[in-house]
């Protein structure tokens, strides 16, 4: 893998036009993927999934060069009816069409020209991978005050021209203060044998508020990983919901830091896997200042042969009193073949605090089958019934009406 | 003023610090090979007992120290330690307890549990370890009457062979981890339990282990066999001297039960927690670990951890037999700057097993707490069950409280439920129990042990009591 990923490296060099200082940058995080590889489960972050040993099995060569010249053509039937939204196109790892058009455009800033900076070292080889070999870099800002109108899509494509490639994706969005943003992450694929690698940052001053909702839908044999990183400064709010189902695997990990008062945090996940697929939700809430607020809720339906993993943490700084930290996890096993870890994390260093955090795992509860049966309904009806509101529980947490109806429609619940 | 005189000087801090004078034979320092052939044949061990060492020792020179807890600690120098140390001059081996040392006798009242009182009056056999060797056993008769085995492990393996060998090292391998294997390896005594077919033990077990001689690192070896239908209870309790080095004690403790049996084993632990600047006290690293072979059997541990610098160990059960019962009740309070990572195993492998872990953290001062445990339901435990509940208090905001529980759920007929909290002692509380005529140190007592509640209930009676005390102790200095 090593010396394929210098010759790709060197091939993508040739055909762009980055900096002196940017070739620099890239090439330390060349070398530093080259020395970590692929994250396994030596790693206490990657103990239940091991990331080297899926991509292996999945995908015996997996090549980093892709190229970018050409464009793709944008398949306009995907898109999502029912809801007015601005666009970002990202297809085979290209981004093809950033669209604000519901918007005041002197609002929005969109950079694309900008030096990679990087302020952060999360020793994760995965980052310096996308820091490595990214091809393009935006940064997004919306400006103070103002509320997009429309939610922005990110259409997350892929046809079946990419196969065994690894593709990545990095945006930075900065939210000035007292605006917001509603972000859909709406993936499709049409390809397999991928590895995706998404990596968000984002920065949110005081008062602003960032929702974001992740949906991966259709079945597909690629495998994914995103990152979010979100900054949070006095009295921001970040909303996150993951609907985790389609691609083969999935990590999604979401690090948050609370660094000023009266910020919260709420993420909120479900699981609904079947067939081999891995799935794993990781997340990080780091309370650094007194008054911060956080709340997670994940509900695991799991499928024949199907693991999920949800590993979440709260962090208490000694100076974060006041702190509200709940964590809970669900999860119903359907199949003797299904598998369920969790590792609920707490450290606190804060004696004011509340925090807890819960998880409990388990099948159908074959009673409450029974009291639907003996209503009228058949087995595969109260069984449905059962799950839909299960998991409809979380959905009901999304706190912009539209968005919940268009999710709701999407995953198919019915109320 | 001379050494000892100095000694006794540094011990004025401790409640339970003192040194007894008695003069120790000494393996020579450090860990080979020649040492362990010295232990073995120090104590005439049959050559079964050898090679079990040699062959434990051999995995140890290939493990690596593990480094992923929460507490870390200065390298330990392994060649820097004594391995062996024992009272000197066996024959003068006391055969009562009146003819104990007066010093030791001392101590034991100093913890609150005078041994000839509780002896006597309610009717315990305390088989006391003191430095690596037993020096007292009593009510043995009666024990034998029953066809009750329970004696030191020197004795265990000269006179049941047959039981030691067939049982030792079934639940912790020689092949096991770092610590585990050290003490197969180089382990000098213990307790050594077995209670025959449908007997069920008609008084608690207890041994009270103690550290003694400076720099000798105690490998305390505990197996205990509970045969058809029998039932025990084990005590365990320590205190140790005060020593500015840091002290290293790795024991192992393994626990059988067979079909229908059942094993309590109880531990309150108190050892030296170093002072109040965190400079010396005992690492307390120790495997401890039952496996519930036959069909409806049970094993509970219950521990209350006051004391030692770094405790880490993880009480925990394999439930193998079919309806098997596994629980694990634990109180650990640290202060100042000791620290704790403690938690349990629960691994389901049997059908309709069942578990049960109740944890309770305090931690004051600039002390740090960990929970750390695994519940881990096998594809094959159909209908298998586990109920966590970890709570955490916390005194004071220089202190730490985590919680890493490990969930892994295999089998879908299977329920897991797991509860966390962490909060600090109310104002309102405090307020409300001042108000009562309590000063503040007594008001965060009766706090405290109410919230230790479920867990104290658990020891036996004797127990609960110095366990309470050891709760008050512990925390005393901690408010205000």
């Amino acid at each position: 893998m090593k010396e394929q990923l210098k010759i790709d490296f060197e091939k993508i060099l040739e055909l762009s036009d980055f900096s002196e200082k940017d070739i620099g940058y890239k090439k330390d995080h060349l070398n530093k993927f080259i020395d970590n590889g692929f994250p396994s489960k030596k790693q206490e972050n990657w103990k239940f999934l091991d990331l080297n040993q899926i991509i292996k099995k999945n995908i015996s060569e997996l090549s980093f060069y892709n190229d970018y010249s050409k464009t793709n053509k944008i398949d306009t039937s995907i898109f999502i009816d029912g809801l007015e939204h601005n666009k970002i196109i990202f297809i085979n790892g290209r981004i093809e069409k950033i669209d604000f058009n519901y918007e005041d455009k002197n609002q929005i800033e969109i950079n694309d020209d900008i030096e990679i900076k990087d302020h952060f070292d999360y020793n994760n080889s995965l980052i310096s991978l996308n820091n490595a070999f990214v091809n393009k870099y935006y940064k997004i800002l919306v400006k103070k005050d103002y509320s997009l109108k429309k939610p922005l899509i990110i259409y997350h494509l892929t046809n079946e021209k990419v196969k065994s490639k690894n593709i990545n994706l990095r945006l930075n969005f900065v939210l000035e203060k007292n605006s917001s943003l509603k972000l859909i992450d709406f993936f499709n694929d049409t390809s397999d044998k991928n590895f995706m690698n998404i990596f968000y940052n984002f920065n949110l001053k005081k008062d602003s508020i960032l929702k974001n909702y992740k949906i991966d839908k259709s079945l597909n044999k690629n495998l994914k990983y995103s990152f979010n990183n979100i900054d949070q400064e006095e009295n921001s709010i970040s909303e996150t919901f993951i609907f985790s189902a389609g691609s083969n695997y999935f990590k999604n990990e979401i690090n948050c830091n609370l660094k000023g008062e009266y910020s919260s945090a709420f993420i909120n996940g479900i699981f609904s896997l079947q067939g081999s697929q891995q799935h794993e939700i990781r997340s990080t809430v780091n309370h650094l200042v007194e008054n911060t607020k956080s709340y997670q809720l994940i509900k695991s339906v799991l499928g024949k042969n199907s693991k999920a993993v949800y590993q979440g943490r709260i962090f208490v700084d000694p100076k974060a009193q006041k702190t509200d930290g709940y964590q809970l996890s669900k999860a119903i096993l359907l199949d003797e073949t299904s598998e369920f870890n969790a590792k609920p994390e707490l450290e606190i260093y804060a004696d004011d605090v509340k925090c807890s955090h819960g998880s409990a795992s388990g099948s159908l509860n074959e009673n409450s089958i029974f009291y639907l049966m003996s209503r009228g309904l058949n087995y595969k009806q109260s069984k449905e019934l059962l799950i839909n509101g299960f998991m409809l529980d979380v959905v009901e947490k999304i706190t912009n009406t539209e968005i919940r109806n268009l999710i709701k429609n999407i995953i198919g619940l019915k109320e | 003023m001379d050494t000892r005189e100095k000694d006794i000087e540094k011990l004025k801090d401790y409640k339970y610090g003192f040194s007894t004078d008695i003069e120790n034979i000494k393996a020579p320092k450090g860990l080979n090979e020649k040492v362990i052939k010295f232990i073995s044949n120090v104590k005439k061990e049959p050559k079964w007992m050898l090679d079990f060492r040699l062959k434990a020792f051999e995995r140890f020179k290939q493990l690596k120290e593990p480094n992923w807890q929460k507490p870390k600690y200065p390298k330990i120098d392994y060649q820097d330690l004594y391995y062996y140390s024992a009272p000197k001059s066996m024959k003068d081996k006391p055969k009562s307890l009146d003819e104990l040392d007066p010093k030791l006798l001392e101590t034991y009242k100093k913890l609150g549990i005078p041994l000839q009182e509780q002896a006597r009056l309610n009717g315990i056999a305390v088989d006391a370890v003191f430095d690596s060797v037993s020096v007292a056993t009593t009510f043995k008769d009666e024990l034998t009457k029953q066809g009750i085995i329970f004696c030191s492990m020197s004795e265990a393996i000269q006179k049941h062979p047959e039981l030691v060998r067939k049982y030792l090292g079934t639940v912790i391998p020689t092949t096991d981890h770092f610590f585990a294997t050290l003490n197969s390896a180089v382990f000098t005594d213990g307790s050594f339990v077995y209670i025959p077919k449908g007997v069920r033990c008609p008084m608690e077990l207890s041994t009270y282990f103690r550290i003694n001689a400076s720099e000798t690192g105690q490998f305390e070896r505990t197996l205990i066999i509970a045969d058809k239908g029998s039932y025990v209870s084990y005590l365990e309790g320590c205190t140790a001297p005060m020593r500015d080095e840091n002290q290293l004690h790795a024991a192992n403790v393994e626990l059988i039960a067979l079909d229908d049996a059942e094993i309590k084993y109880s531990t309150v632990q108190n050892w030296y927690p170093g002072d109040e600047n965190g400079i010396g006290g005992i690492y307390n690293f120790v495997t401890k670990r039952g496996l519930c072979q036959g069909r409806n059997s049970k094993i509970s541990w219950t521990q209350v951890e006051t004391g030692s610098a770094i405790t880490w160990k993880y009480p925990s059960c394999i439930l193998k037999g079919d309806n098997s019962i596994g629980e694990f009740y634990s109180i650990a309070i640290t202060n100042n700057h000791q620290k704790a990572d403690t938690g349990t195993k629960m691994i389901h492998l049997g059908k309709n097993t069942k578990s049960k872990i109740i944890s309770k953290g305090i931690s004051a001062g600039f002390s740090d707490m960990t929970y750390r445990g695994l519940v881990d339901i096998n594809s094959k435990a159909t209908n298998s069950s586990n109920y966590t509940q970890c709570d955490s208090l916390l005194m004071g905001n220089k202190c730490g409280a985590h919680t890493v529980p490990y969930i892994r759920n295999k089998n879908f007929d299977s329920n897991i439920a797991h509860e966390a909290t962490t909060s600090k002692i109310s104002e309102e509380q405090l307020h409300y129990c001042q108000q009562r005529g309590l000063n503040s140190e007594e008001a965060v007592g009766l706090i405290v042990n109410g919230f230790c509640k479920e867990v104290l209930q658990q020891l036996p009676m004797e127990f609960a009591v110095e366990a309470q005390k050891l709760v008050g102790i512990s925390l005393e200095g901690s408010v205000g």
